[in-house]
């Protein structure tokens, strides 16, 4: 019964990961680009939302209406301003400077906000640790459902929206080649910025269930970068409902690795990620791409 | 009336330049084969016309405005649509995803799906196909279609018959004879003489990024068009 | 030496001749060291000296195998931890600190073989993963102490000043040694093939250059060059502290020094050393805004300076200081009517 209970906790932490993941995977499908400061954006969005329900003691819900906008532009505007230079100077060249953007982005906020480990639990009363008695050994917290039903809301959203509109079928297409989109009258800069804002806004989303979830502090976010980018891997880099498959599987790992050491919780986390890569080159479903299949093709 | 204007055109792809100062009109409704050998700069011209390519000099006109500056999916909106060599769909995508996309972002007109499948009909039973799944031919009417939908008055073929059996360069020329009459303003890169003499109303040759040779198709010959495609109408003026 | 198609390949100008003997020179002035200087400035040059040391090994993997690594923090710390390890175990102090380094390249081995498969971000992070999982299980170790930390008792026997200067030399040695390896790979057939690589991993491929033998050589070298800069750091220190030695600052400022100084060139990596070393020296005591700065800075020379400072000097006047590489030129028209 125990088993089931942490098992039942697993999957809907593993929906949190599948959250936060999203918007990593989405910008790599569309540029591949790893954006290094996803995490820290993250957390940006959870101190933008804290901010506003400590000055204002507006609900963090609404506060999340506020912020998620800003995020979007912030995202426009980072591809804009940031990423679009640093894709013409290299493919390699994303990552260093995301990984500044990281730097800049977690010392700026401990600056502002100090490092003082924060929640949002406080801000939204019962419901952070409400749970429905589902036998008299199983509860599953309300929240961590409310989570776990944003997820699969915004994945599967975000697939109708790939496959049935067009402006995700742009999107698609400028993933796969953006040279031949601009000659459909795409305008490949415009969709690369829609790109950025939405996986900027979910990274935001993430990052303030995260704060309702449990504790953040300025510095939290290379871990939700690393939590973000396993669940990616192991689900199949590019694939949101694969995303959703490795978000499940990294938070079943962690909380079953939290039974047997307290520090279990992350090392059966990265384990787990490492035993997926070697099985993948084991089996050589890995081609030299790097296991790279699902929605978004191959470029030829 | 002249729809597209170039004048003193010049690309480069880094240090070698492909086109060389190469200056000619298109008349609404002509059809104009560019022919010449590989590397004659043939494609990048057409590439540079449709926006994907930056010219280093010249100046590109379109329906009386000039585009030089304009990047390629605003021209396509101008009603300039290329099928690039290797017609590059997107192979993810099936074949009504690929025509509905450029139907969204291209001008409003004639072409829609139903007009498109009945030039092509073809690609009637291949609608829900991925791109990358179809045969050569599949996938030039495909790429056709594509730039169709946008409506363009002016549309440019890469190669089209590149690459596919003969059978299927008859069904494909077949679909542009139609293009051709219904009054599209088409300028069409080919390699085969023969077919670009029987198709176009204007042939113009190029040769190392200049244009060696052009005039009215009835009016020349085979022979004249080889000459210039091999250079050879440029040694024999040396010689005499 | 010039050749029938016109151009002159040359390994040796005048000025690369002059310069090494000036390196040369200086080199021998460094040995002195702690004969000629105080011992603030004999801190202060080992520390620069492992600053050297890590900017060198970040490039040579970034610059020019194409492996961006966000964890190479897990040689720092692993070749610090093994050292002590080694050290508890009745090894001597000074072997320990040497056979930490080349434990903890073993321990790349393994590493490789998994990381290697992985392209561009997916290794940055994949390795990142790997320096966490460390840290972690270096924790469960009861000899660390957990994040408390463990100290290098052995080297608390030694004399401080005798201590200070022993570290500076072997400080200095390390980073003679690693200089001359990396020159020489550099200089050899692994390095116009690694480079090969980083321009076009397929192409490469494809001409036959063993591109996982080149990929692993320059992997393998660097994990013991961050492992070795690990036990001087202990050394130094001779507390040792998991959440400091895998912090992922050191990632940051490898990529800080390596930018600034310049991608993929044999020199930029040590004069970007030397411009952290002077940042840190006068604006590290206002810790968050110099990281804020870091951060920055880095970020702006990716962005916009993308050859760094000396890559930009390089590029600007044509100068090679040190014969890595062979340079093609066009002969002036003096040169070519001469032949």
């Amino acid at each position: 019964m125990i088993l089931l209970s942490q098992l039942i906790n697993g999957v809907l932490l593993g929906g949190y990961y599948a959250l936060l993941a999203c918007g990593l995977s989405f910008m790599f499908g569309v540029m591949r680009i790893i954006n290094l400061a996803h995490g820290d954006l993250a957390i940006l969005g959870a101190c933008l939302v804290f901010f506003i329900a400590d000055q204002t003691g507006l609900s963090p819900f609404i506060g999340l209406i506020v912020m998620l906008p800003v995020l979007a532009v912030g995202g426009w505007a980072l591809q804009r301003w940031m990423l679009e230079r640093s894709l013409r100077a290299g493919l390699l060249v994303p990552l260093l400077t995301t990984f500044g953007l990281a730097i800049v982005i977690e010392n700026g906020l401990f600056e502002y906000f100090g490092a003082d480990s924060r929640s949002l639990a406080p801000y939204i009363g019962d419901f952070a640790f409400d749970s429905w008695a589902i036998t008299d050994n199983i509860y599953i917290g309300e929240l961590a459902v409310l989570i776990f039903a944003v997820a699969v809301v915004l994945l599967g959203g975000l697939k109708l929206f790939l496959n049935y509109t067009s402006l995700g079928r742009a999107i698609r297409a400028t993933a796969e080649d953006a040279d031949t989109a601009e000659l459909v009258g795409i305008n490949a800069r415009a969709v690369y910025a829609v790109a950025a804002a939405i996986a900027v806004a979910t990274a935001g989303l993430a990052g303030v269930f995260l704060a309702m979830r449990e504790t953040f502090s300025p510095y939290s976010g290379p871990t939700q970068l690393i939590f973000a980018f396993e669940a990616v891997v192991i689900g199949g880099i590019g694939s949101l409902s694969g995303t959703l498959v490795g978000g499940i599987v990294l938070g079943v790992a962690q909380t079953f690795g939290a039974q047997i050491n307290p520090q279990g919780f992350l090392i059966a986390g990265h384990l787990v990620f490492l035993l997926v890569l070697a099985g993948r080159l084991v089996v050589g479903a890995m081609r030299a791409r790097g296991g790279m299949h699902g929605l978004f093709a191959r470029r030829p | 009336m002249t729809l597209l204007g170039v004048e003193q055109l010049e690309a480069r792809h880094g240090l070698l330049q492909a086109v060389r100062g190469v200056s000619f009109g298109v008349d609404a409704g002509e059809t104009l084969a560019l022919v010449g050998a590989n590397g004659a700069g043939k494609t990048t011209l057409l590439r540079t016309i449709a926006g994907a390519h930056k010219p280093a000099a010249g100046r590109i006109s379109f329906d009386g405005v000039d585009v030089t500056a304009t990047p390629a999916y605003a021209r396509l909106r101008t009603g300039i649509a290329l099928v690039p060599e290797g017609r590059r769909l997107f192979a993810g995508m099936t074949v009504k995803e690929n025509l509905l996309l450029a139907a969204a972002y291209g001008r409003s007109g004639h072409w829609s799906l139903e007009a498109v499948l009945e030039a092509f009909p073809l690609l009637q039973r291949r609608l829900n196909s991925r791109a990358g799944n179809l045969s050569g031919g599949e996938q030039q009417a495909t790429a056709i279609g594509r730039a169709l939908m946008t409506n363009p008055k002016l549309l440019l073929l890469d190669e089209v018959s590149l690459g596919l059996a003969p059978i299927a360069v008859e069904a494909v020329y077949r679909s542009l004879r139609g293009l051709i009459t219904g009054g599209t303003t088409i300028v069409l890169v080919e390699q085969d003489i023969g077919r670009a003499l029987s198709v176009a109303t204007r042939i113009m040759c190029m040769l190392e990024g200049r244009i060696i040779l052009q005039g009215v198709a009835k009016e020349m010959t085979r022979e004249q068009v080889t000459e210039a495609y091999f250079g050879l109408q440029r040694s024999r003026r040396n010689s005499s | 030496m010039s050749s029938k198609t016109g151009f002159i390949v040359e390994r040796w100008t005048r000025l690369s001749a002059a310069t090494t003997v000036i390196a040369a020179a200086l080199l021998i002035v460094l040995a002195f060291g702690p004969l000629l200087f105080g011992a603030n400035v004999v801190d202060n040059l080992t520390n620069l000296f492992i600053y050297v040391i890590l900017s060198v090994m970040w490039n040579a993997l970034a610059g020019y195998a194409g492996l961006i690594s966000v964890g190479q923090q897990t040689f720092f710390g692993l070749g610090a931890y093994f050292a002590i390890q080694l050290s508890y175990h009745g090894v001597a102090v000074y072997p320990a600190l040497l056979l930490g380094a080349v434990v903890a390249a073993l321990v790349s081995l393994p590493i490789s073989a998994l990381m290697l498969r992985l392209r561009g971000g997916e290794f940055a992070i994949g390795m990142w993963v790997v320096a966490e999982l460390a840290h972690l299980l270096v924790v469960l170790d009861p000899l660390v102490n957990g994040e408390t930390g463990v100290s290098l008792l052995a080297l608390t026997t030694f004399n401080p000043d005798t201590r200070r200067d022993d570290n500076y030399w072997l400080a200095l040695a390390s980073m003679v040694v690693l200089l001359a390896i990396v020159f020489a790979l550099l200089r050899g057939r692994l390095g116009a093939s690694v480079q090969a690589i980083r321009d076009d991993e397929d192409a490469a491929t494809s001409v036959g250059v063993k591109v996982m033998r080149g990929k692993w050589t320059i992997f393998f070298l660097t994990a013991f060059g961050c492992a070795l800069a690990g036990t001087l750091w202990l050394a130094t220190s001779i507390t040792f502290q998991p959440n400091t030695y895998f912090g992922v600052q050191w990632t940051a400022y490898m990529i800080f020094m390596v930018l600034v100084g310049g991608l993929g060139t044999f020199e930029g990596p040590i004069v970007g050393a030397v411009v952290f070393f002077l940042i840190e020296f006068f604006f590290g005591q206002t810790g968050v805004w110099y990281l804020i700065g870091l951060g920055a800075v880095a970020t702006l020379f990716a962005l916009f300076l993308p050859r760094g400072l000396w890559g930009t000097v390089e590029d600007k006047s044509g100068l090679r200081l040190l014969p890595v590489g062979y340079r093609l030129r066009v002969p002036g028209p003096e040169q070519a009517r001469a032949d």
